[in-house]
């Protein structure tokens, strides 16, 4: 379950498609990231981002296609034996237990992986010390400022100690301000942590700046994939931009 | 001295009817399911008891700790032989599950043991009186008192300090997302269901006791009131449903009181009058708890 620190993981995705009533949502997307990369998922509205991702955490049964951490298949199973292969994840609108404290709501994503109680405890108020959120411990989550609200997201996530952290637009809803600090907290991440990240956001300035490598949908298939100069450059990434926007 | 007798009057049914919203509320806080088949728990812990006390030697207090398993058990049972195969397919029909278990459990007791009332033998605590603050009240309404004050505090214990029981409130906040974090889902549930029989079996033994009978529909009554307390007090939050079954009791004491002998047995019509006015006026009940249908992505 934790993750070997010197040990290099690799998820795969292979030839992934899912379709809803016929409407290929994701048609045929494959790609690999490693930990300590990285790795961001672009593309217009409705392009299939978020459809990706909840493929890879099983929350949606893939039509056809696979995803593997290492050598585990993780298609097919449920979330909470996806979660368990080392795939955590934060959402679009953000999801946190409002009803539970701060604490509790990073103490239960490490107990639910199997972490013993005390050691649960201690990694939470490391992770909320780590994210910048400490102070708002018995806080309950819901009412702490919705800056913090995203940052205790991510630390939930890290807290099951994954082997790759999945963020479904981190900085949305936030200022300038609270994303640039965002951005350099997710710096650190993968290193620190020894995860892999794959990071789906509309803020370009944020995704040129943090991500390793880019890999663009548009309609669901992948369109473009390389760095992010590479990417910014490609003419099918501008005219799926502007035709999307004109 | 009549104030004081309403007083204990009102906690004791109150006491009573928050158990019993509390056991239906435990389920439906993960679920999202009224579950019919919550009566007939109550129902198998009534049997549980007549049976043991009508054929067994066995003393009163082991009777009553079996007839709680027996209903707990049912509970769990249920979930795993019905609700599990259906709550994945939709919500409706898991609900319909839910009263066909209920039309089974009830036909079962029609067939195997009579459609008649048995009579339950109890202790003899269940008839005494005692004089508390110059009230001479029914022992049984202090036991009852006593009974929910323990179990409302160690169920609060339970939930808020240990691991099944964060996770537990962490998945009636956000199911789909407590699953993300690896916790199982049919870990939760089964727990889930297990309490809320077990509370359904604690009913059954003062419910038995106000009557010292059992009869197969033994387990409409406490599903009615345990559903007309959880919309007065709110189906999403457990506070709720103990603050509805005390408001509900305390209503129902009021109405008793305060009706005219010719309107008493309007009684349950003035209830759901009451009912009506909260589902117009205020829907989510007194206390609104704070689930929002989930929509990931």
């Amino acid at each position: 379950m934790e993750s070997n620190s010197n040990q290099v993981h690799t998820l795969s995705v292979t030839d992934l498609c899912k379709s809803f009533a016929g409407l290929k949502a994701v048609d045929g997307v494959s790609f690999s990231l490693q930990t300590g990369e990285v790795f961001g998922l672009i593309g217009p509205n409705g392009s299939g981002k978020t459809t990706l991702i909840n493929l890879i955490t099983g929350l949606l049964p893939a039509t056809s296609g696979t995803v593997h951490v290492d050598e585990t298949k993780t298609t097919g199973k449920p979330p909470h034996r996806v979660s368990r292969a080392g795939i955590a994840r934060t959402f679009q609108t953000v999801r946190l237990f409002r009803e539970l404290t701060v604490l509790e709501n990073v103490e239960v994503a490490a107990v639910s992986m199997g972490f013993p109680r005390r050691e649960a405890v201690s990694t939470a108020h490391d992770l909320l010390v780590e994210m910048g959120i400490e102070g708002y411990e018995t806080r309950l989550a819901g009412e702490i400022p919705f800056g913090y609200q995203r940052k205790l997201e991510i630390a939930r996530a890290l807290a099951m100690k994954p082997k790759f952290l999945l963020l479904d637009e981190p900085a949305a809803g936030l200022n300038e301000e609270e994303s640039d600090l965002l951005l350099e907290q997710l710096r650190t991440i993968p290193l620190s942590k020894h995860v892999g990240v794959l990071i789906v956001e509309h803020d370009m300035r944020l995704m040129m700046n943090l991500c390793d490598r880019l890999h663009v949908l548009n309609y669901g298939k992948t369109i473009a994939h390389g760095t992010p100069a590479e990417v910014r450059t490609d003419p099918r990434v501008v005219s799926a931009y502007l035709g999307s926007a004109g | 001295m009549i104030f004081g007798e309403f007083v204990i009057n009102t906690l004791s049914l109150g006491s009573l009817y928050a158990l019993v919203a509390l056991g239906l509320v435990f389920v439906y806080g993960i679920l999202k399911l009224v579950n019919f088949a919550y009566g007939e728990y109550v129902m198998v812990a009534g049997y549980s008891m007549y049976i043991l006390g009508a054929f067994t030697p066995v003393p009163w207090w082991v009777t009553m700790i079996v007839a709680v398993a027996m209903a707990a058990l049912t509970s769990y049972l249920t979930e795993l032989v019905a609700f599990r195969r259906v709550r994945q397919k939709s919500d409706n029909a898991a609900l319909v599950t839910s009263f066909a278990v209920m039309v089974l459990l009830q036909n079962a007791v029609l067939l195997f043991v009579s459609p008649r009332a048995r009579a339950v033998k109890l202790p003899s605590a269940f008839s005494e009186s005692i004089t508390i603050l110059g009230v001479v009240t029914p022992l049984r309404n202090v036991l009852t008192i006593a009974t929910t004050l323990v179990l409302l505090l160690g169920l609060t214990l339970l939930m808020k300090y240990t691991v099944l029981g964060i996770a537990m409130r962490a998945a009636a906040d956000k199911f789909t997302t407590t699953r993300l974090m690896g916790v199982q889902a049919n870990l939760v549930i089964s727990f889930a269901f297990i309490i809320s029989g077990f509370l359904a079996g604690v009913v059954s033994i003062f419910w038995v006791g106000r009557s010292a009978s059992v009869d197969p529909l033994i387990g409409f009554t406490p599903l009615l009131i345990a559903f007309i307390a959880t919309v007065i007090g709110g189906m999403n939050s457990l506070v709720g449903a103990v603050a509805g079954g005390y408001v509900y009791g305390l209503l129902f004491n009021i109405l008793s009181i305060t009706l005219p002998a010719s309107m008493i047995s309007y009684r349950d019509a003035f209830m759901f009058m009451i009912v009506i006015l909260f589902l117009l006026l205020r829907p989510e009940g007194m206390i609104k708890g704070n689930y929002t249908e989930e929509r990931v992505g």
